[in-house]
């Protein structure tokens, strides 16, 4: 009997969904004539990681809007389907299948690289061409259907032990990275081995977890003994704020280095700039450049979004959604044409194509699928970008 | 002095640790139910503390009373509108409950505040102490939030034993029925209990993001389940249990940090929290229970 | 009249195996066919292996929770060990074995097994303690699985294993024509996958069959004795700890087949996704699901893991949603008057057949 009555519970909340369904599927759009290329992504859009998968979304539909109100690509309108996966491959899985259904005909993988693995498990299988944003292991575009946008996590490892070595900033460095996230533990092995090859002396290698990550003084305090001279942090922004925050009251005096995850820092709701001041990072995107394509992306997406939103996920979105149209002209890719074979186009033509937009100039693309570009490394200055 | 210092942040987390274990023991204590929503009360404490003091011009404190009060709203409201119903289903079926409470606090944050990782601003300045040349830095958060945990943990202690509502909780946790037929007013009992065990988070929430200033609409869960670990350590229902319980938890994480490995430091204080356990299989200050058949 | 009533108790008990089994079976029956059809919605094809695997947890969870009555906090523990030591052992030996069926069917096994010891050994302070000191223990067991094993680095090369917890001296020691199997936080990554819808139905049909045999034996009995009263049970020679290191142990088993199907359906998959989030979402099944009901845990698996997904269409709102409608779920079942309402009902509907008090299966 007791089984009875929670099934019959259950039942009832999903009859509730279903009627819900129903009311939903009554306000669709009704299809117009015009083709219409649907474009996929699956990202974090709740949860812990959500800032990031909703500046993916947000950044990727501001392009097509644009594209879209330009006469969209090839005669084609574009419409970007975005899929909740919390950075889960699970998620990512299970969204990628929502979106087939939905009718994607090429996506933009996944926002993280795990999630972004497991998509492109599923991608693979299908010859669905993938195109990511921001997600920077090398497994995640681990196949020839598969392109990114970001650099990858051993590149910018060694190109941050690259700079730091040649530019002298330092001999004796520090690394605090977050041992439970893939992306943190990717450039930080690529580092460390860079690193020790162009002779600088990593004097302390602290780490931390998603369980742990409030309180730093621990890992604050031992790079301070270290008496490193620079602390590199391949972590995301948020962390990266608790750290900042935390050294000044220690009174750790040092340069802070960090990746493309530190980007959005300066963007955080009633951030103290001051404490960013002088901290530098390799980014792809700066929302300061003069050059009228980031001034024009950071006004429309400012307009339309909260600022939050705007760092280098979004500008990697944004940038996929037109190099995703500079490839789509170059192969010549029609509405009638099916998944599998927009990929085959798609892939050589990616190889074959020069993008210039606001997170890199005359980027081009291996069959590897890495972009090849030069990484812009940045100096916060009175509370802004400056190029260095 | 490193000693010093880590033992001193250790003390600082453990504290904020402390208040949050507070508020999950006493309702376990009352409702024997594991409040699994209680770290999100945090959470929104801390972002209606946030509202006041960027959106409006009034002093650190005035936002702070706001956002305990609303807190103490918001917890008697989710004990009447989600436990009360289930006042007397099992003890897991309310636990799923404050699960989904937690998931709907979360997902409604998000939807109001955004995802985007929030500064909040140290309500007690930015300002630190030196000790010894330098060689050991304390914040006067930390100082700050030692400071007010003790003191209400001293406060609840005398309430709970002294006033005639405290004893009436402690009548309550003691024996549902019996209270009862003593005319004691159970529902309101219990409602008194969430109340107070709100607040609490609303001030733990203030201090641990005044010391660790980020804000999210996540950032309640990590020191929930923390504090959860903490209060059963200290004895779950004990409350002097949960101050050292969670004291003690912030303590050897921070020790273990810095003695052993930041890596591994999750699997050190799971580890030693299991070993206490066996030791002593209901907490360190619980109750033994004595069972009849 | 003991006798009698014993065997109405046996009689109602297989007829109430035998519905699970039909249920079981008209599910399965239900998704082989609408797949043959090709009408299936990839969204659902993609479900049913991870439906099978979150049914497998939820029954074996229910074994610890329902029939032993002891709150596990980390069945995900032991659904990140087989997952893990499954998809090792599959990538260390796809090329040795290359018949599919037979290496997954080890990995099964080695997966299945190492769980079990890892169930055992856990299970031995878990003895000592009761309710939420043993919840919190299992939970922290599963944090210290989730943390040691985001930081493991493991690789095969012609020198054989190599293993390491620190990626760079890792990366140091494995040698040019290595290829790593478990590379830290990004977890394991190209796993073959070798599950498969029958694969995953047959699993959740043994682990079903499976858990009310033991239910219904002598040990079923002897076990749900100590739930029930164990100071009676001890009293009448039944030994306590035998049969919870015997609960735990099966269900650890069977989290670790579940946690190899898992592993085998995805392309990737590291340690942080099976912290106490996952554990706690499959003990809202058994307890939505009925606690003791082997059935309800089937049911309320498939279709709570498959809620969320249907949410999709609601976008942003998908998660607010999932979390009304539990706290909604949660309340109406347990509400007194809709309780009577339905009970009357049901009533009616059995007219003369007396309502049975024992049907927990």
């Amino acid at each position: 009997m007791k089984n009875l009555k929670k099934v019959l519970a259950v039942v009832m909340a999903v009859a509730l969904i279903v009627t819900c369904f129903a009311a939903c599927g009554g306000n669709e759009k009704p299809n117009t004539d015009e083709a219409v290329l649907k474009i996929g992504v699956t990202g974090p859009l709740t949860g812990d990681y959500a800032q990031y998968g909703l500046a993916v979304k947000y950044g990727a539909e501001l392009a097509a809007a644009e594209i879209n109100a330009a006469g969209g690509i090839n005669g084609m309108k574009i419409e970007i389907l975005a899929e909740d996966d919390v950075a889960a491959p699970e998620g990512a899985q299970n969204g990628y299948n929502a979106l087939i259904d939905d009718g994607m005909k090429l996506s933009l993988g996944s926002v993280t690289s795990g999630a972004c693995a497991a998509f492109l498990g599923e991608a693979k299988k299908d010859n669905m061409f993938m195109l990511t944003a921001s997600a920077t292991a090398v497994e995640a575009i681990d196949g020839d259907n598969a392109f990114r946008v970001c650099f990858s996590d051993p590149a910018q490892g060694t190109v941050s032990a690259d700079y730091i070595a040649d530019n002298k900033l330092a001999s004796k460095v520090a690394v605090i990275y977050d041992s439970s996230d893939a992306y943190s533990t990717g450039i930080y092995e690529k580092f460390d081995a860079q690193a020790k090859a162009k002779g600088l002396n990593v004097v302390a290698t602290e780490s931390f977890t998603k369980n742990t990550k409030t309180d730093f003084s621990a890992q604050i305090q031992a790079v301070k003994t270290s008496g490193a001279e620079l602390l590199f942090l391949p972590i995301y922004y948020s962390e990266a704020s608790l750290i900042l925050s935390q050294a000044k009251t220690a009174g750790l005096d040092v340069i802070f280095f960090g990746c493309d995850g530190l980007d959005g820092i300066l963007g955080m709701d009633n951030f103290d700039k001051s404490l960013a001041e002088g901290v530098m990072l390799l980014t792809p995107f700066t929302p300061t450049a003069k050059d009228e394509r980031t001034q024009n992306f950071v006004k429309s997406f400012t307009a339309k979004y909260d600022k939050a939103y705007l760092n280098q996920f979004g500008a990697d979105a944004y940038d996929a959604i037109y190099i995703i149209k500079a490839a789509i002209e170059k192969a010549n890719v029609t509405a009638d044409m099916d998944a599998s074979a927009i990929c085959d186009a798609l892939k050589v033509a990616m190889t074959q194509i020069t993008f210039t937009g606001v997170t890199g100039t005359d980027i081009t693309w291996g069959a590897d699928g890495e972009p090849v570009k030069k990484p812009i490394a940045v100096k916060i200055v009175n509370g802004e970008y400056v190029v260095m | 002095m490193e000693f010093l210092s880590t033992i001193i942040s250790g003390i600082s987390l453990g504290s904020i640790y402390a208040l949050i274990a507070l508020g999950y023991t006493m309702v376990y204590g009352i409702a024997k139910m594991l409040n699994f929503a209680h770290g999100d009360v945090i959470m929104v404490g801390a972002f209606m503390m946030f509202t006041a003091l960027t959106k409006t011009s009034l002093p650190p404190i005035a936002c702070i009373i706001v956002g305990t009060i609303i807190c103490t709203v918001l917890g008697m409201l989710i004990e009447k509108i989600a436990y009360k119903p289930l006042r007397s289903a099992t003890s897991l079926s309310v636990l799923i409950t404050a699960i989904g409470v937690s998931y709907f606090l979360q997902n409604s944050a998000q939807l109001i505040f955004g995802a985007g990782t929030k500064q909040f601003t140290p309500l007690f300045g930015n300002g630190s102490v030196s000790l010894f040349d330098g060689q050991v830095v304390i914040s006067h958060n930390t100082i700050v939030t030692i400071i007010i945990s003790v003191v209400l943990m001293i406060v609840l202690t005398l309430f709970i034993n002294k006033t005639k509502t405290g004893r009436a909780m402690l009548a309550v946790s003691e024996d549902k029925g019996a209270a009862q037929l003593m005319g004691i007013n159970v529902n309101k009992t219990i409602s008194i209990t969430f109340a107070i065990g709100s607040a609490l988070a609303a001030i733990a929430g203030a201090l641990l993001c005044s010391s660790y200033p980020i804000l999210s609409p996540t950032t309640g869960a990590m020191p929930g389940i923390k504090a959860f670990t903490a209060a059963v350590f200290g004895g779950i229902g004990s409350i002097p249990g949960a101050m050292i319980g969670g004291i003690l938890l912030g303590v050897i994480e921070n020790l273990s940090k810095v003695y052993i490995s930041t890596q591994l430091s999750d699997a050190i204080v799971f580890g030693i929290l299991i070993i206490i356990l066996l030791v002593k299989p209901t907490g360190i200050l619980g109750k033994k229970i004595s069972e009849k058949v | 009249m003991s006798l009698f009533k014993s065997n109405k108790k046996i009689v109602s008990n297989t007829k109430n195996n035998l519905i699970t089994y039909a249920i079981l079976l008209g599910f399965f029956a239900f998704a082989f066919i609408w797949a043959q059809t090709g009408e299936m919605p990839r969204k659902i094809q993609n479900l049913l292996i991870p439906l099978c695997v979150y049914s497998i947890l939820a029954v074996s969870l229910n074994l610890v929770v329902g029939v032993l009555g002891d709150l596990s906090l980390g069945h995900a523990g032991f659904m990140c060990i087989g997952a893990y030591t499954g998809a090792v052992f599959t990538n260390i030996f796809e090329t040795v074995i290359p018949n599919d069926f037979i290496r997954f069917g080890l990995a099964l096994i080695i997966g299945g097994l190492f769980a079990a010891i890892f169930g055992f050994i856990i299970c031995i302070p878990v003895l000592r303690l009761k309710g939420d000191y043993l919840a919190i223990v299992t939970l922290a067991f599963g944090e210290i699985i989730k943390n040691i094993l985001n930081i493991v680095y493991l690789g095969v090369d012609s020198e054989g294993l190599k293993a390491s917890i620190d990626g760079t001296s890792y990366n140091a020691m494995l040698l040019e024509d290595g290829k790593t199997i478990i590379k830290g936080a990004m977890g394991i990554t190209g796993t073959s996958r070798d599950a498969n819808f029958i694969i995953a139905f047959v699993l959740l049909f043994v682990t079903v069959m499976a858990s009310l045999n033991l239910i219904n034996s002598r040990t079923g009995r002897a076990v749900m004795a100590i739930r029930d009263n164990s100071i009676a049970a001890q009293t009448i020679g039944i030994n306590i700890s035998k049969y919870k290191l015997i609960v735990f142990t099966i269900a650890s088993f069977f989290a670790g087949i579940a946690g190899v199907l898992f592993s085998h359906n995805m392309n990737s998959f590291s340690a942080s996704g099976f912290d106490y989030n996952t554990s706690i979402l499959i003990l809202v099944y058994v307890v939505l699901g009925g606690i003791g009901s082997i059935r309800g845990s089937v049911i309320a698996a498939i279709l709570l893991y498959a809620l969320p997904e249907l949410l999709r269409e609601v976008g942003e709102y998908r998660m607010l949603f999932y979390a009304i409608l539990l706290i909604v779920m949660m309340i109406v079942n347990n509400n007194e008057k809709i309780n009577d309402m339905k009970k009357s009902f049901m009533m009616k509907f059995k007219k003369n057949k007396t309502v049975s008090e024992g049907g927990k299966n």
